[in-house]
């Protein structure tokens, strides 16, 4: 298996800067995902990689080869397409071991491989069906196939499960977090969904405007968001954003709003903060408790909708027009209209400077 | 000149039925308006051609007439030498006329498919000649193969005394000519067709291809003109109903000859109907047209429903 | 563990020009020889109408030179001029604008009626049910692909009887039963990808048939009515067969006039009239196609391959 290294990678659309200097280093046999919203060069990054888009400036390597100018099917890199592009007049087993045909390896070697892939894929008995007759998930494994045939060293997905219904989505999911365990292959693979980034990957990159906001296994990206972007953007309902300023008050640091009031002494700042810094407090709906009768409360709010979930509920609080949801357990539903106090836990939170919108 | 408008296939039958919108008496209303298509239907498109049929078994010369003759009006146009040579001449003509256009559109298509810059100018000039009229291109082809003051004589007063470019005037090289012409007319047809075809082909298949290190002409023959089947059978049935309705350019062009050199079918049937008085003779003919477009087409929708049954039930 | 990713560069003087000597070369051979092949097709394409006008400006002592491909020396608008109102269509020599003028007269109510009928029985195929409707239409399909020949003469006969062969309203009508298949099989693709929720709606609102067709399917087929229009108005301009049959001395189109000044001239045939005279007739469709562009492109391929 291959690592994939990129240094200073600089991509133009017509004069425009798509990426501009982004490094990236993925080891060998790990799952990266490349996160972020439409446009933010997520997709252009992964078909350079590829070798179907050329870059500017910069260089990119796999497996310790320079490849930057060098052609796709000399990459040792397989890629899965969000439509999986089967060629759809020809069986499963031509689609596999159509690369290697073209490239004149010889017969008694391309059965072979095709075999090997159809057994680890478990398509030996779809080898003479076409894609037309194959379910979505027999073509996701048709077109690993391919790259596997090609015995590619990276895979590359590109949006492989967006057109899915949900239901169907997440069994693919699954497979393919199983087909990484049993393979042990480095993947590079790209989506807007968040659900997907958490679940599938060893090391999340999350991508804003052509540049890396974070490179971090998914708990660490999620716990500690290194700024307000990548905070809002993993976590349904997302990340809870309240206005303040931090106070230096006798018993500690403070953070204040019209409508809350923490002690967040035991917040590792970056830098020691200022006595009436602006901040944004970010905390996520499960670590916001409803406390009816509580002491210490960090503030109180009207409720102004319940969504219930079924094992939990979703509970909107209106503190003062900023609204706040509580990821709260299904035992106890509060009243609409009503006013309720809760607490805070302070080594949950995450706190962002008001300008920058990066992580104190 | 017929246009290309042709019964969508995938879509209609894939999609789910629609649910029956309308309680049955207020059909009255719809019923009603679709009586003009149902007397256009039955009167003319059934009507017409049982009376063509009934009028070929009879006698008929200047007046329709009600007698029965069996098959001899058949016999007479079997017997007749400008028909057989119509008959010949249609086929040479639409074997070629077929071949070139196919080819021709195809490779024009795929070229245009390479994003090239002035696609859009260079597609409106393979497609012009399509807007104008038959007798305009049988004009207009007639006058640059005239050999006194066209093509040859324009080479020849460029230094090439020799040059020969006489078929229109020549009895086994003017059926060339009309093929030209013709081909010049609709190439742009099928080019437009099998576009749309292209750009209907996924364009992840060619970054998938190009992974697998498969070269671009390798990529049109194995991948692209597969999927390319249903658009060739379209363009192939237009331009064969083309054929056997060829006419306007015909008579401007040739006239039918030099003598009756160019004779097609149609004219043939429009000179026995209106100016020889034959109109049995011309109905057996339209009958036999009738019967080699119907043996033309029946493959083809055959092929059709076939496929959109299996799309249904896979 | 955190860290955002901008990793300080160790070799910032690192060798990187080198993509200018790898970059791959926009103008290879094959893409020139591409170039190449378009470009001759295109020669090959515009010939004739180069051919067309040069001969139509040029007087008949250049033509008689022989030089086909020449531009004129002494460009005349003459030959334009006899072609639009003096050339002999048959008996008389009122030049081809007697021909135009016709056509116009034809085309418009044909285009009109054509379109109407096609949009009315699409909509009554989509949205109504109706027992016979299917098979009908299976029919009219099918004779889409007759050839006119087996269809004229009883046609001939039967309007003799009412009158109206040889009339203006004959060959309208004519155009329009000619028309219809085609028509029809628009109108009714284009009305397929109308989501029915729409027509429910309506009904909900108390629409009947007529009031929906005319207040709410018309106005929204405003696009195909376009492309119906162009494929139309070129078809119709264009007929020979249909004109020469039905129209009658006094409304032969300009097709047919054409076909007259050029094919049955006796004594010296005038070349350059004869080319103005086709350029003439043809202004009209090649201007509908040049401004269309998109749209006749559309109508050519309407409902073929994958909708």
């Amino acid at each position: 298996m291959s690592n994939v290294t990129i240094e200073n990678l600089d991509i133009q659309f017509s004069g425009i800067s798509v990426i501009s200097q982004l490094n990236l280093d993925v080891h060998s046999g790990e799952f990266l995902v490349l996160l972020g919203p439409s446009g933010c060069g997520k997709s252009t990054l992964l078909h350079s990689i590829a070798g179907l888009i050329d870059v500017h400036d910069g260089r990119v390597d796999i497996g310790g080869n320079d490849v930057t100018w060098a052609d796709p099917k000399d990459r040792g890199i397989g890629m899965v397409f969000q439509s999986y592009a089967l060629y759809p007049t020809m069986t499963v087993e031509k689609n596999l071991s159509f690369g290697p045909r073209i490239a004149g390896v010889a017969k008694a070697e391309i059965a072979r491989r095709v075999e090997r892939a159809a057994t680890m894929l478990q398509l030996t008995e779809l080898l003479h069906r076409k894609p037309a007759q194959l379910s979505g998930g027999q073509r996701q494994r048709v077109a690993i196939g391919r790259a596997l045939v090609r015995e590619a060293g990276v895979f590359l997905f590109d949006e492989p499960l967006s057109n899915l219904d949900a239901k169907l989505r997440g069994e693919l999911r699954r497979e393919l977090k199983q087909l990484h365990h049993r393979l042990g292959a480095t993947m590079i693979y790209v989506t807007h969904d968040q659900v997907e980034a958490m679940t599938l990957a060893s090391r999340i990159a999350v991508m804003k405007d052509g540049k890396i906001q974070q490179i971090d296994t998914p708990a660490s990206v999620y716990a500690r968001p290194v700024n307000m972007f990548v905070a809002g953007f993993l976590g349904a309902p997302s990340m809870n954003f309240v206005e303040g300023k931090l106070e230096q008050r006798d018993d500690g640091t403070h953070f204040v709003s019209p409508t809350l009031n923490i002690d967040v002494s035991s917040y590792p700042f970056a830098n020691p903060p200022q006595h009436q810094q602006p901040a944004v407090l970010g905390v996520r709906p499960e670590h916001i408790t409803l406390s009816p009768h509580g002491t210490q409360l960090a503030g109180s709010a009207i409720v102004s909708l319940v969504e219930p979930m079924g094992s939990n509920q979703v509970v909107w609080l209106d503190a003062q027009g900023v609204s706040l949801a509580v990821d709260a357990d299904a035992q106890f539903t509060p009243a609409l209209d009503n006013r309720i106090g809760f607490t805070i836990a302070p080594a949950h939170v995450s706190l962002f400077d008001l300008q920058t919108q990066q992580r104190l | 000149m017929t246009f290309a408008v042709l019964p969508k296939t995938h879509v209609e039958t894939t999609t789910l039925p629609r649910p029956q919108p309308v309680r049955r008496k207020r059909a009255a209303a719809a019923q009603l308006a679709l009586l003009p298509m149902a007397i256009t239907v039955l009167g003319v498109y059934i009507g017409t051609v049982l009376w063509s049929v009934r009028i070929s078994f009879s006698s008929s010369k200047i007046f329709p007439k009600n007698d029965f003759v069996g098959f001899s009006q058949y016999e007479r146009l079997f017997a007749t030498e400008r028909w057989t040579v119509s008959l010949h001449n249609i086929a040479i003509f639409g074997v070629l006329f077929i071949l070139a256009c196919m080819v021709l559109g195809f490779f024009l298509a795929v070229f245009l498919d390479q994003r090239v810059r002035g696609e859009n100018v260079l597609r409106t000039i393979f497609l012009y000649p399509y807007a104008m009229s038959f007798v305009a291109t049988g004009l207009v082809w007639q006058w640059m193969l005239n050999p006194g003051l066209g093509i040859q004589a324009a080479v020849r007063n460029l230094g090439f005394p020799d040059f020969q470019f006489d078929w229109i005037v020549n009895q086994d090289k003017v059926i060339y000519t009309l093929v030209i012409a013709a081909v010049w007319q609709a190439s742009g047809l099928v080019m437009a067709v099998l576009l749309a075809g292209l750009r209907g082909i996924d364009e992840s298949l060619w970054n998938a291809a190009r992974i697998d290190g498969v070269p671009r002409w390798r990529y049109y023959l194995s991948v692209v003109l597969p999927q390319l089947g249903p658009a060739f059978g379209t363009s192939f049935v237009l331009l064969a109903v083309g054929v056997v309705k060829v006419f306007d350019v015909v008579v401007a062009m040739t006239l039918g000859g030099p003598g009756n050199a160019s004779e097609v079918p149609a004219k043939f049937i429009m000179d026995n109907l209106f100016n020889r008085a034959n109109v049995g003779l011309a109905s057996a003919a339209s009958t036999v047209m009738l019967l080699t477009v119907l043996a033309l087409l029946m493959p083809w929708w055959y092929a059709r429903s076939v496929q959109s049954r299996k799309l249904v039930h896979s | 563990m955190s860290a955002v990713v901008e990793r300080i560069n160790p070799s910032a003087a690192a060798p990187v020009q080198r993509k200018a000597a790898r970059r791959k070369s926009h103008f290879t051979p094959a893409r020139l020889g591409l170039y190449a092949l378009l470009v001759s097709s295109a020669v090959f394409f515009l010939l004739p109408l180069y051919v067309m006008l040069a001969t139509s400006f040029k007087p008949m002592e250049e033509i008689r030179l022989g030089r086909l491909f020449a531009l004129p020396l002494n460009a005349t608008f003459e030959p334009w001029v006899q072609a639009w109102s003096t050339a002999c269509t048959g008996l008389e020599c009122r030049g081809i604008q007697v021909g135009f003028w016709n056509s116009v007269q034809i085309v418009v109510p044909s285009t009109i009626a054509s379109i109407f009928f096609g949009a009315l029985n699409g909509y009554a195929l989509s949205f109504w049910r109706v027992r016979w409707a299917g098979w009908l239409f299976g029919v009219l399909m099918f004779g889409a692909f007759v050839p006119y020949q087996v269809m004229i003469y009883p046609l001939v006969r039967s309007l003799a009887t009412v009158n109206l062969f040889g009339t203006l309203g004959g060959i309208v009508f004519i155009h329009t039963i000619f028309g219809m298949p085609v028509m029809t099989l628009l109108f009714r693709n284009y009305y397929a990808g109308v989501p029915v929720e729409l027509f429910k709606a309506a009904r909900i609102d108390g629409g009947g048939f007529w009031r929906i067709f005319f207040q709410l399917m018309l106005p929204m087929s405003l696009p195909i009515i376009a492309v119906a229009v162009i494929m139309q108005m070129t078809n119709i301009w264009n007929d020979f067969l249909l004109g020469l049959v039905f129209a009658g001395r006094e409304n032969l189109p300009m097709t047919v006039q054409l076909n007259n000044v050029i094919n049955t001239t006796t004594g010296e045939r005038l070349y350059n009239v004869n080319m103005a005279a086709t350029m003439l007739t043809s202004l009209l469709p090649l201007a509908v196609y040049l401004i269309s562009g998109r749209w006749f492109l559309r109508g050519i391929t309407a409902g073929a391959v994958k909708g």
